[in-house]
């Protein structure tokens, strides 16, 4: 069994997953329009600005879609099939992918609220996962 | 651009699943590249503009073993799948504007015998344009190939409009219906059932794995000359009345658009029709770019064949096979015929212009439209007629 892959820690994904390592979720937003961007990027797609903060997220969101990976395509998750990857849009209004940790594939719907559950995967990284709300 | 270039020449490389048959990606798109010269009554020095694929031998190797001379016009065009349609819109350009006379466009690959296409991207996600969002926010989640990107927008397509499993499943069976009637086909001679399509396993919900395209050793190429130098060749030309490609937003990440349907072909597919100065409704056939099935339902739509979230019902019914409103695929697409990166449906798509294809002609066939879908959505659209 390989390695699962894992995300470079060079540039903004260092920075972004640097503060979830802190246990907390931060996306970029805008300066000057105050939008809301994942993934990280140079400047504002909306106003054109290149003035940004990292700035704390909710941690809530909502299933946006999903799907049941029930053959494994990479050999790191042999083991780990059927897993779902999800796609959850954050309050704020951004999406990311992410996996429900507390919640089976078979009981995943779209709509569901979900907050974030940090998953260390390495003292270098922690991953944002996602849990049910009560 | 209207009625200025045509399609004179097709061919393909012989169509595989064997490892005892496996030979270089260069050998095969020389293969189909030969035919396809050949089919245009040329003689390979004659080319002198090349589009190569972005997977495989760059224009310096196949333009060195074509033994053409004279190069004036090469480009490679980095859309995935979508790539071949756009490298037809490309030539048109190029042979319409005088750049280049004749143009050789070639795609293909041993996605089955070497490495299989299934692996490439999750083993060097980066040579994907947005490889490294992927890799940095995609794969750590086990999100790591096509089926697992586009199932999760196929679910929100059945969420929000009731697709249905067994939508999916017609086109599977469209494709494979017509397969069995074209010998090149891979699965020619597999019957496929909607029990059997049902009770497949699931590869990444809700694809099964015939919702999922052949991984092939192949080639197919093409060759465009400019309308005046088409006259007079061995088959009649196939005119390229318009022509479209465009990328999405973003296109280097796909959960974060805020409508998650608008894709390339969003926004060609009006372009293409607006120069070719026709309408959806004026097509006879379509050959659409089928990495999966749902990929299939939603270029329906977006092509503007019905309106966005009827496209599970438009495929139902016989409505995309041989004989229907609209055929889809008549050659058997990715599906059922071979996966070389979407040359095939521009060959499929001239030969059923040039007209005479036996069992499986489009009778009375003027217009037909050829799709490409590539890497996060990019799309490319090409009207052509006899």
């Amino acid at each position: 069994m390989s390695d699962k892959p894992l995300p470079e820690l060079a540039g903004y994904a260092k920075e972004f997953y640097a503060w979830c390592r802190r246990g907390d979720l931060r996306f970029q937003r805008c300066s000057d329009c105050d939008a809301w961007r994942h993934v990280p990027r140079e400047m504002c797609a909306k106003c054109g600005s290149a003035e940004w903060k990292w700035v704390k997220s909710s941690g809530k969101g909502t299933v946006f879609t999903w799907t049941v990976a029930e053959r494994a395509m990479h050999p790191a998750f042999a083991d780990a099939v059927p897993y779902a990857p999800v796609v959850v849009e954050m309050d704020e209004g951004v999406r990311l992918v992410t996996e429900i940790v507390d919640c089976a594939p078979s009981e995943l719907e779209i709509g569901m609220r979900v907050e974030v559950a940090f998953a260390k995967v390495s003292d270098e990284l922690t991953l944002p996962k996602f849990r049910r709300m009560p | 651009m209207k009625d200025k270039a045509c399609i004179v020449g097709v061919g393909e490389s012989a169509y595989t699943r064997d490892v005892e048959l496996s030979k270089s990606v260069l050998a095969i798109q020389l293969e189909a590249s030969m035919r396809a010269i050949e089919d245009a009554g040329l003689s390979p020095k004659q080319i002198d503009g090349i589009l190569p694929s972005q997977y495989g031998p760059t224009t310096e190797e196949l333009a060195a073993n074509l033994g053409i001379e004279e190069l004036r016009f090469a480009t490679t065009v980095h859309m995935g799948g979508a790539a071949a349609v756009a490298s037809l819109q490309h030539a048109a350009m190029a042979v319409s504007s005088g750049a280049a006379e004749r143009v050789l466009l070639v795609s293909g690959w041993n996605g089955y015998s070497m490495q299989r296409a299934r692996n490439i991207l999750s083993t060097n996600v980066t040579v994907l344009p947005g490889g490294a969002i992927a890799r940095d926010y995609y794969m750590p989640y086990g999100l790591t190939v096509p089926a697992q990107w586009y199932a999760l927008i196929a679910r929100r397509h059945m969420h929000e409009f009731g697709t249905t499993q067994e939508q999916l499943g017609a086109i599977a069976l469209a494709m494979r219906k017509h397969a069995s009637l074209n010998d090149k086909a891979l699965m020619r001679d597999r019957a496929l059932s909607l029990k059997d399509y049902l009770s497949a396993p699931v590869i990444a919900d809700p694809y099964r794995m015939f919702d999922c395209c052949l991984e092939t050793d192949g080639a197919a190429a093409v060759v465009v000359t400019s309308a005046e130098r088409a006259k007079d060749r061995k088959h009649r030309p196939v005119y390229i009345m318009g022509a479209a490609a465009a990328h999405p937003y973003p296109a280097d990440e796909f959960t974060n658009r805020e409508d998650i349907f608008h894709t390339g072909l969003t926004d060609a597919a009006p372009k293409a029709f607006a120069i070719a100065d026709v309408s959806p409704s004026d097509v006879d056939f379509a050959e659409i770019y089928d990495c999966f099935t749902f990929e299939v339902l939603q270029q329906i739509e977006e092509t503007g064949f019905c309106e966005r979230g009827e496209g599970g019902a438009f495929v139902e019914g016989g409505r995309i096979e041989i004989g229907g409103e609209l055929p889809v695929n008549t050659h058997g697409g990715l599906l059922s015929e071979a996966h070389v990166l979407g040359m095939s449906h521009i060959v499929e798509a001239a030969r059923q212009l040039r007209g005479n294809l036996g069992k499986r002609q489009v009778k009375g066939a003027e217009i037909g439209v050829v799709t490409g879908w590539g890497d996060f959505g990019d799309g490319s659209i090409a009207v052509l007629r006899r």
